[in-house]
Parts: structure tokens; sequence; C-alpha cells
């Protein structure tokens, strides 16, 4: 039968199961099929922090959600288009973020009596009126898959492990996906076990073929692709980014990366994916604990090499006393924040931006560093090579501030020309500096960047004793002088504060605006889409979005001063806002939200909108 | 491979231009004289050595020497002295650490130093107290210990540093003494030696704040019957006359003393630092009594395992082995991998 075809220019699909179900999986290869297809594509995976909550429970539910278009996209979506329910859990947990009217298939073999009662269903919602305002498409996930895998030779287990298989098919077949990339995908994967290649091959052409036969869906769905620069492109997900550019930043400066880690969510990924690269001269040392593994960076950095660490806001406040030393030392150490919802624990698979005043103000003593954020999944390579470029340009500690949302969601990446990225070499000290051509003064500073030599152990005639007492300016030696004192705090605090960083952008393509809205970090994309919405509809409003936290922008001032409101967005109770009140003297409104979700774009919309009215 | 160059260094070479800031008669002086005294037999550049310290008396040491040096912060001398040893193998690193740096705020990175037998060689200079903070009892302190901090003495048991450091699987544990410079540099001398973890234990007199701790070792009259100078492949007697001697009894687990005169030749244990169970090592740690009789000095355990350094160092090299491209050619390889698609 020929079924209709429909041109949609955005589609959000949120697949939703139990944590066994295999939904992060199963999202990951629907985004790469779109990807393939050339649409434009945002991701936000939602899981629990237990590695397998009691099955069938609302917080056992994992998800992931793709928003892919025929022109560019900044968010993941703020609703689901259509729900991929493969428990009631997930329909339970889910319900509430879809609008009326949005499709939702669900798996019927899993509203048993037994699974209905888990999460409070008295009576299942397939069978009322429940769902009367939602297009509900019931399929037998389940036993549809272990029907179409009975000649193969897999246990019952396995074949019923093969259900997102034959959803992700459906669901290919309904967007009109190519799946070529995923059928090498499951060939990879179960390279050692032949017959799960040929079980999850059959429960994904069983889904593909459902939907074609079956009458429930008469429509078929396109999206075109959307139009991109050209390149090459690939899918990636903040934290591989991040990785990467750490990575690049080693072949550009030509040092050696070491990483000392400790294992703490959202920011192992990036342990593991730079203990694959070896072959970069990469090492990788995974800790005793989170104070080893930036001890173990910093003195690695003392020895020549680019050294960081990563983890997220409890590691940072671990390694808050060793970060104070690189101040003292004036050595060159990247410190990666991936943020989670905190504080202690929290909420450690959830974001937020709530590591803003840590990463400004969070050491003893006037104990400056830089801080920049980045604003996207892909943005995190480039911020990464800013960081490492801060630390090895200006021998200063650099924190980055990843999160949760940029971390685990992923975006389209048009690949970078190597030879287009930042030349970061750095040249060790070789030489006396002194005036009488024998001395060596490890605190002789560079006039322009105010950096001090890195004279690294092995260079003969300069032998020299750093420490974390005070120095005497130039020659490092231990000082209580009280005038060196004050100037060595003042001239730390400056090698931060003058650090070039380009001059921040405002987007305001009316070129009327009388509102600012000013973010940072992984907001930037509800922030901007919210701003589209705004100017879809006539009206104006400006963006500007901060990824160098410290130094601030120069231009900054200059540019708050020229709005009648300043809005600021932020995943935490206003510690962006604070600065800007407190730095440039501007009534900046907050606008906050700390429920370990990212800001809607609708919600944002909604809120300048009232701004919008009242200026 | 020809004979490396005589450097003709002497002790002085070693000494840095900054003035000494111990209290007058501490027993770092004497250390500090030993490591400067010693340093010219490694024949290695200045250049090429590095001593790391954390916070506390001893951990001033680096400024007195003319190596490379970093004076770190509380405990945490061994962290950052791995990461610099494990990325940068061609350098002979120290750390100079004390009991409280060493085994209070910071004992979780010397046991893990140990564990993974980084390339360190980690001097603790054991006076038994906190001196740099004025006085207050260490994790060495023995039980009842009257300070500013336990005014009617403390009520915690110590650490015995050596049985810490074999329960970690050291691979190289001795103990010597301050004012012995001799068998201190002779101990010095085996840890340089030693490929992986080298642990030292010296005990150091602090005498403004626990002057005496370990006067029975040193004074003429009693010392000879309370210290036992281990040496590698001699029975185990000591006393004045060699009157007394170790033995392990049979179905015990541990090691006794017993008197030499009556005790056949075979039954005294023959020290081997070899003995690859540290079991035989932490019997000789437990030796001594409160009194600080029966103190064993000298190389209890030296053994051969792979450092940390060189197994990372290994991995690294043999990834790198099978690159056949510059280092811009395999970066724009590893960010094209996976799913890429191009638009024109």
């Amino acid at each position: 039968m020929t079924k209709q075809i429909r041109q949609l220019d955005r589609v959000v699909i949120r697949f939703a199961g139990d944590s066994g179900d295999g939904m992060q999986l199963t999202g990951d290869r629907f985004t790469s099929e779109t990807a393939q297809l050339g649409n434009d594509i945002s991701t936000l995976p939602n899981f629990p922090a237990e590695i397998r909550a009691p099955a069938g429970t609302l917080p056992g539910v994992s998800s992931f959600q793709v928003h892919f278009a025929d022109y560019d996209i900044l968010t993941p979506g703020d609703a689901p288009n259509v729900l991929v329910a493969m428990n009631p859990a997930a329909l339970k947990a889910n319900l509430a973020d879809l609008p009326r009217g949005a499709d939702i298939i669900v798996n019927t073999d899993e509203f048993t009596r037994r699974n209905l009662a888990k999460v409070g269903y008295a009576t299942s919602p397939l069978d009322d009126d429940s769902l009367a305002g939602y297009a509900v498409h019931p399929v037998a996930l389940t036993s549809m898959t272990i029907g179409a895998l009975a000649e193969l030779d897999v246990s019952k287990k396995d074949a019923e492990r093969a259900k997102n298989m034959f959803a992700l098919g459906l669901l290919s077949w309904m967007y009109s996906r190519p799946y070529e990339s995923t059928l090498r995908f499951l060939e990879r994967k179960f390279a050692a076990r032949p017959e799960l290649v040929a079980a999850n091959v059959a429960a994904f052409r069983a889904g593909w073929n459902f939907g074609e036969t079956t009458e429930d869906f008469s429509v078929r769905y396109e999206v075109k692709p959307a139009k991109m620069l050209p390149g090459t492109y690939r899918n990636i997900t903040g934290n591989a980014a991040l990785s990467l550019g750490l990575v690049a930043a080693g072949v550009r400066s030509g040092l050696p990366v070491f990483l000392g880690a400790y294992p703490i969510t959202p920011a192992s990924d990036i342990l593991h994916e730079l203990s694959k690269h070896k072959k970069f001269g990469v090492v990788t040392m995974q800790a005793e604990d989170e104070i080893a593994a930036v001890g173990a960076a910093l003195g690695a950095s003392y020895g020549g090499a680019l050294g960081i660490t990563t983890t997220s806001g409890p590691g940072v406040a671990l390694k808050s006393e060793t970060i104070s030393l690189a101040v003292a030392l004036e050595l060159p150490l990247v410190i990666v924040d991936v943020q989670r919802a905190g504080p202690s624990t929290g909420m450690p698979t959830k974001t937020e931006q709530a590591d803003l005043n840590m990463a400004l103000y969070g050491r003893h003593g006037e104990a400056p560093v830089a801080v920049i954020a980045p604003k996207s999944p892909s943005d995190c390579f480039h911020a990464a090579l800013e960081a490492a470029r801060i630390a090895l340009t200006y021998r200063t500690p650099v924190i980055l501030l990843s999160d949760n949302y940029v971390a685990n969601g992923s975006e389209p990446w048009l690949l970078p020309d190597v030879e287009s990225l930042p030349d970061l070499r750095v040249e060790f000290a070789t030489q006396p500096n002194g005036e009488d051509g024998t001395t060596f003064l490890p605190y002789l500073r560079d006039p322009q960047t105010l950096a001090r030599p890195w004279a690294v152990p092995g260079t003969p005639g300069l032998e020299h004793r750093i420490g974390g007492l005070e120095k005497a300016d130039k020659t490092g030696d231990i000082s209580y002088d009280p005038a060196n004192h004050d100037f060595m705090v003042r001239t730390r605090a400056a090698r931060i504060e003058t650090i070039p960083v380009p001059d921040v952008e405002v987007e305001d393509p009316d070129g009327d605006a009388r509102v600012l809205v000013l973010g940072w970090g992984s907001t930037y994309g509800p922030i901007g889409a919210a701003c589209r919405g705004l100017r879809h509809r006539g009206l104006s409003v400006a963006q500007a979005h901060l990824r160098h936290l410290a130094p601030m922008p120069a231009n900054l001032g200059e540019v708050l001063s020229r709005y009648d409101k300043v809005v600021v967005p932020e995943m935490n109770l206003g510690q962006l806002a604070h600065v800007v009140r407190a730095k440039y003297l501007v009534d900046a409104i907050g606008y906050n939200q700390v429920r370990g979700l990212p800001f809607t774009a609708a919600e944002l919309e909604t809120m300048l909108e009232e701004v919008l009215k009242n200026v | 491979m020809s004979e490396p160059v005589a450097l003709k260094l002497t002790a002085k070479d070693f000494k840095s231009d900054q003035e000494v800031r111990w209290c007058p008669g501490c027993g770092d002086y004497a250390i500090l004289a030993a490591v400067q005294g010693f340093m010219p037999e490694l024949n290695i550049p200045r250049e090429n050595i590095v001593f790391v310290s954390g916070i506390g008396c001893s951990s001033r040491f680096p400024y007195y020497m003319n190596t490379y040096g970093m004076h770190s912060i509380h405990g945490r001398a061994p962290a950052i002295a791995t990461g610099l040893s494990v990325s940068r193998p061609d350098l002979s690193v120290w750390v100079v650490t004390g009991d409280g740096d060493a085994l209070s705020i910071g004992g979780n990175h010397l046991i893990h130093a140990l564990r993974r037998n980084v390339n360190l060689k980690i001097l603790l200079f054991n006076n038994r107290i906190y001196g740099l903070t004025k006085g207050q009892y260490s994790p060495t302190s023995e039980v009842g210990k009257i300070t500013k901090s336990t005014p009617v003495g403390s009520a915690d048991a110590p650490f015995n540093p050596l049985s810490l450091a074999l329960g970690a699987e050291a691979t190289f544990v001795a103990r010597t003494i301050d004012s012995d410079r001799k068998h201190l540099q002779s101990v010095l001398r085996a840890a340089a030696q030693h490929e992986g973890s080298a642990f030292v234990e010296i005990y150091q007199n602090c005498n403004i704040f626990n002057d005496g701790a370990f006067d029975p070792l040193k004074e003429p009259a009693t010392r000879d019957d309370f210290l036992i100078r281990l040496e590698h492949g001699q029975p185990i007697t000591f006393g004045k006359d060699g009157q007394f001697c170790v033995v392990h009894p049979p179905g015990g687990f541990g090691l006794e003393v017993r008197e030499t005169a009556n005790t056949p030749a075979e039954e005294i244990v023959v020290h081997d630092a070899g003995v690859a169970d540290p079991a035989y090592a932490f019997a000789l740690s437990r030796l001594p009594g409160l009194d600080l009789s029966n103190t064993p000095i000298g190389v209890f355990r030296s053994v051969d395992r792979p450092s940390y350094d060189s197994v990372v160092q290994e991995q690294v090299a043999a990834a790198r082995a099978t690159v056949d491209k510059t280092p811009e050619q395999q970066l724009a390889a590893l960010l094209g991998s996976g799913d890429t698609w191009t638009i024109l």
C-alpha cells in the first residue's frame, strides 16, 4: 500500500523507557541516521544516576530527546512531537511534557497490571480516555520483536532485549531515515556475537516493515536537509568535543598532555576518551582522589607538560587548595568542571550552572584564575583550545566551566581544518635572565603577558626553587616584605585582568533593541531560540553571550550601558547577574531556574515578552 | 656504551644561596648536610634532580638544595611528584616529608604512591611531633603524649610508618637516624639505586618540642643494645657484645628477640631484604618496644617490581610506535573519525 508522505520542517522525538531498555543507544542511532541525512540536530539525554533503578519504576526512566530540522536549530526542543514510551513508567514520567496532539507510540506488552500498579495507574491509560488528546499508537513491541526473531538462534531474553531496535526501525521508517550506518554499527558492536547482530538487524527490519504495512501509521514524514555551511560534519557530544580539544591542544603546543582525574559524573567520559589517545603522547592517570588528580597535573605542568584535571563541582572544591598553589607558582593548568546540580552530591546526572561563584572566587587568599565556558556541545572543542592557550601563554590555572547539558547533548560539528587551529607553541626558558648574565630570576616577568619564565627541570643553569610561600618579585626568594606582598597580590590580579579576550558580540538584527539578554555557557541555545521567536513576531531583542567570565571582555561595560534593561537567565540563583551588578553597576534582571534541566525556549520567550512590555 | 662522564660535583654544589632557617640544634641540619654530602655520588647533573616537599619544618628542605625544587602544600608532595615523575622519567625525583605531612594529612597520597611504585625517593623525617605549628602531637606520637593539644595525654594509637609502608607493599623500605651520617648516607645510596618507590624513615630530633625522642638510640650507653643494624645476608644479632639475636619461632607469625648464647646459630634469622613476601619485613617493623628497644635500622625490604612510571611510558611508547603520520595528520584523522557526512 502506498503511504502518504508529508513534509515537516522540524520534529522533536523523545525515546523513553526503563534504564535497561537501551534508550540512550536507540536515541544515539536515530541521531546518527538523522545527521547522515543532513538535518540540523540537537540532542538531550536524560537519565537517572542509578545504573539500574528498580525496573518499571518512575526513578528508573531514561530518555533521549532528539530535535531535527531543515534549518539551523539551537536547542533539543522544548516539547516532543513524538513520544516513544516503552512502559507505563516512561509514559507517566513524560506525558506532562507533551503538547496536545502529539504522537505517542506505546509498547502495549509492558502495560500489564503489575507494571501499571508500580507507577500508580489504577487502570490502563490505554483503556480510558485520559489520552484522548493525543494520537496514540499502541504497538506490541516486545511480542512482535520476539515473533520476528523466532527463527533465529537467540534466547528469549536476548530477543526481548532487541525491542529497542524494533522501535528504532519503526521510527526510522516513519521519518524516512537512512539506516545503513545503524546496520554497520550493529555489526561492529556485536562483532564477537554474530547471533546478536542477526537478532538486532532482524528486529530493526521488523520495525521498519511494520511501519510500512500497518494501517495504524498512514503517514510517513520527511524533513529535508538543512542548509548548512559546506564541509565535513560529525555529530558530537560536549564531552567528546572537549576531549578532542585537549588532544588538539597537545598537538598544537607540541607538549605532552597529562590528565590527572578521579572518576566523577558527568566528567568521567573525558578521562575515558583521553585514555584512548596514547599515540598522541597523552598520559592519563586515574588518581587516588581529586586532590591527587590536580596535584599530579600540576607536577606534570612543572615538568613541562600541559597539565589538565577534569571533574565536576565537588571535585573542584577538593582541588581548590592546589589551584591556589598553581596561582602562586604561576604554572599552566587546565581545570575542567562539568557542572551538575549541587550542593554536595545533589543530582549528579542533571545540569546546573551553579559553580560560577566557585570558579571565580572559590579559593583562599586573592587567587584569581581565568574562567571560560563553552556555549554548545561542539563549542567545547574550541573552548578547550582556548583554555589551553590562556593557560600556556599566561602561565595560569584556567577553569573551563562545561555542564551536564552541553557535556551529554550533541549537535553536528563542522570539522575544523587542523592548520587553522591556534598555534599554541611555547618557549621554555633556556638561559639565565638576570642582568649579570649568570643569575636566573624565576619571577622576572614578560612585560607583555606578565608571565614568568617556564624553566623546566632538566635545564642546566636554571636550577631554582618555587613554592607556596610568598615570593619576592623577580628573584622568587621567600619574602615576608609587606610592600612585596602587596605588589605580588596586585600583580597576580593584573595578570588575569589584562589577558586580552575577544570583545563580546551583540546579536541585534533589528538594530533597535532596548533589552539585552546576557547569558553564559550552555544557555546559549535556549536564549538564542527565544530571541528568534520574539523577532519572528516582530519584537526587537538583543542577545550577548559570554564565553570569557574572567577576565570579562573589555567592551562588556559599554555594551551593557546601551540597553534600557539587561536580563540574565541562568541555571542558578543569579551568579552572573550578581557579578554584572557589582562590576558594572547595572541593574541586571535575573531569571533563574534550578530544576536540573535546561531552560525551554518557550519559557524564556514568555519571560522576555513580559520584560519587553515594560520597557 | 661509554662510561658516564664524572661530573666532579661536591657537597658545596648542592648548597643553595638561601639562609637555612631551622631552629639551632634541629636534626634537620644533619640530614641536610648528609644529603648534600651524598648527592655528588649519584653523578647526576644538578638540573636533573628535583626535590618536592609538602608543609612542615622538614618541607623547607628544597629551598636549601641547589637543584630544582618545589615547596608545595600540606600532604600533597607525593601526588605532585607523581605527576612530575611519570611525565619526566629522565629526572631523579625526591620527596621530603614529615610525620604529620606524610601520615596525617597526606596519608592517602603516600600509600598510593607506594602501591603504584612511582619512581620516587621519599624521605620521611619522623620527629613524632608537629614542630612548625608549635608542638601538637603527631600520628607517630606515643599514646598518652602530653602536648598543647593533648594536655592530659593523647588518646589515639600511633602509626608505625614502616608497617604502614609495608602494608602498601612498598618495594623499598628503610629506616635510619639523623645523627648517624654514615648510616644515613648508606641508606640514601641504596634508596637512590632502587627503581620504584623508595621509602626511608629518618628518626629526627626536634630539640624544641620533642627533645630526646630518640635518645636511647643515640646515647653511647644504650644505643648498641637498642639498635638492630640490618645487613643483607648477615645473621641478625645486636647488642654491645652481640648478645641478642632475632629468631622466627616455629608456629608464630612474627620475629622475636632471644639471647644469642642460648640460641643455636642456625635458628638466627639471616637478613634478606629481597624476600618477596612483605610479611618478613613487616615482622621486622614490629620488633621495637614502646621504649625503642629492638629498633632495626637499615634496609628492611628491597624487591624488584616495574615502576608505575615505566609501565605508563611503555604504554605510550607502544602506542606511538604504530604512528606513521605527523601529529597534525593524526589529529585530522582523529577529528574525522566515526560517522561523518559532507555538505557540498
